[in-house]
């Protein structure tokens, strides 16, 4: 018996008991980038029992910054990031069981992963996947917790379904533009302030420690020294869609859907095809290579240069367009190249 | 007008009366923010209707979706 937990196990709010709680716990984290890395790592470390972590992008230098399970070998293999997360959460703590799903996080995919969880860390960089979540939280009443951060400034919200006002209550709508593409940057410490925020709200629902959450959305800005926290108890809405007496779960329908998403910050869109499929990359390579251009491949996806644009095709049909933010400039690549 | 916005002791200009006029002064008004007066949290359209006082102590977060 070794002495991994012992100073969690010393902080009283968490004991023996606690940490035997957690190591029977399930936890599912939407995105790989800042937010997950660090979200990943802190719940491996602290001994959680089971963790599923999903995201549909690849490691590329502009991450190594921040996200802090990425390596420069990780990049220049242009590996998805959740193959290499799980082996870096592997190597710090053996006995967690940890599943990778690369894969686009939505309605689909969301309902299945929620399936059985305990709680649901935030780590994505839009609201167009966090409506969905939070719909899927309050369809299976799994706890959520929201995060964000754009610069030096952060955002968290724990949402615990019939208790809390959910994110609908909170936002009424989507928001729209500038809010999720991060043209200001982001700075490592606004990551780790909102992760510890996030975590230490995670380790209370995971020891059933619900009387010592904080209750409060919580905001601040590091390098303007604000911290800011408001009581939103009395924004719930019995009316809303999403939480209330008569729900219907809008944003889990059809319609509510986007095919296509322009990547924060990234100067890239992505393409998801609206049927589930697998492309066969050896194929593909195969057709490409006819063409002007250049084709790299590893046993993940598939990454065509041609011009000014990349397009990176994934084995379940989703294809990340390089090069623009301009969705139908990106629809005519991909249909251009790719059928 | 003098206020206290997270925190941060501040002047107004006369122009601001509601708390729509706060966050269009401060430039945010495009934003999804929860705004907070003296201990109370506003529902959106409230944002319209409630008037500002001398020493209000206002809380504002608002929302970002990087991550």
């Amino acid at each position: 018996m070794n002495h991994r937990y012992s100073r969690q196990e010393l902080f009283s709010p968490i004991g023996k008991a606690g940490q035997q709680q957690i190591s029977t716990k399930h936890t599912l984290i939407i995105g790989m980038g800042a937010l997950g890395s660090g979200s990943a790592e802190a719940l491996v470390r602290a001994g959680i029992g089971q963790l599923t972590i999903v995201d549909r992008d690849y490691v590329e230098w502009s991450n190594l910054q921040r996200q802090q399970l990425y390596t420069e070998e990780d990049a220049i293999n242009r590996l998805p990031k959740v193959i290499a997360a799980k082996s870096r959460l592997t190597a710090i703590n053996s006995s967690v069981e940890v599943k990778a799903i690369i894969a686009d996080a939505s309605v689909e995919e969301l309902e299945g992963l929620a399936h059985g969880v305990d709680l649901i860390i935030d780590a994505t960089d839009n609201f167009e996947t966090r409506m969905i979540l939070n719909d899927v939280s309050q369809k299976l009443g799994v706890p959520w917790i929201y995060g964000a951060c754009v610069g030096s400034y952060g955002i968290s919200y724990t949402i615990i379904p019939e208790k809390t006002p959910c994110l609908v209550c909170l936002l009424e709508n989507v928001p729209l533009g500038g809010l999720t593409c991060d043209t200001a940057g982001i700075i490592s410490p606004s990551v780790n302030m909102v992760v510890s925020h996030q975590m230490s709200e995670a380790l209370k629902i995971l020891v059933g420690d619900f009387d010592s959450l904080r209750k409060k959305l919580v905001s601040f800005d590091l390098w303007k020294n604000q911290f800011s926290e408001i009581q939103v108890d009395r924004l719930k809405k019995s009316s809303c869609q999403s939480c209330g007496t008569e729900r219907t779960y809008p944003y889990l329908s059809f319609e509510n859907q986007t095919k296509t998403a322009v990547l924060c910050g990234r100067d890239s869109v992505q393409i998801r095809p609206s049927v589930l499929i697998e492309r066969d990359l050896e194929t593909l390579e195969r057709l490409l290579a006819n063409h002007e251009g250049v084709v790299q491949r590893n046993p993940y996806l598939l990454s065509y240069t041609v011009s000014q644009h990349r397009l990176v095709v994934f084995k379940d049909g989703r294809v990340l367009v390089h090069g623009t933010k301009d969705i139908s400039e990106a629809k005519a690549l991909y249909h251009r190249y790719l059928g | 007008m003098g206020v206290v916005v997270n925190g941060e002791f501040m002047e107004l200009p006369e122009r601001v009366v509601f708390v729509s006029d706060m966050l269009r002064h401060f430039d945010i008004h495009e934003k999804v923010v929860v705004v907070e007066i003296n201990g109370e949290v506003l529902t959106r359209v409230e944002h319209q209707s409630t008037r500002l006082s001398e020493k209000d102590r206002i809380e504002i977060v608002h929302f970002v979706g990087g991550g």
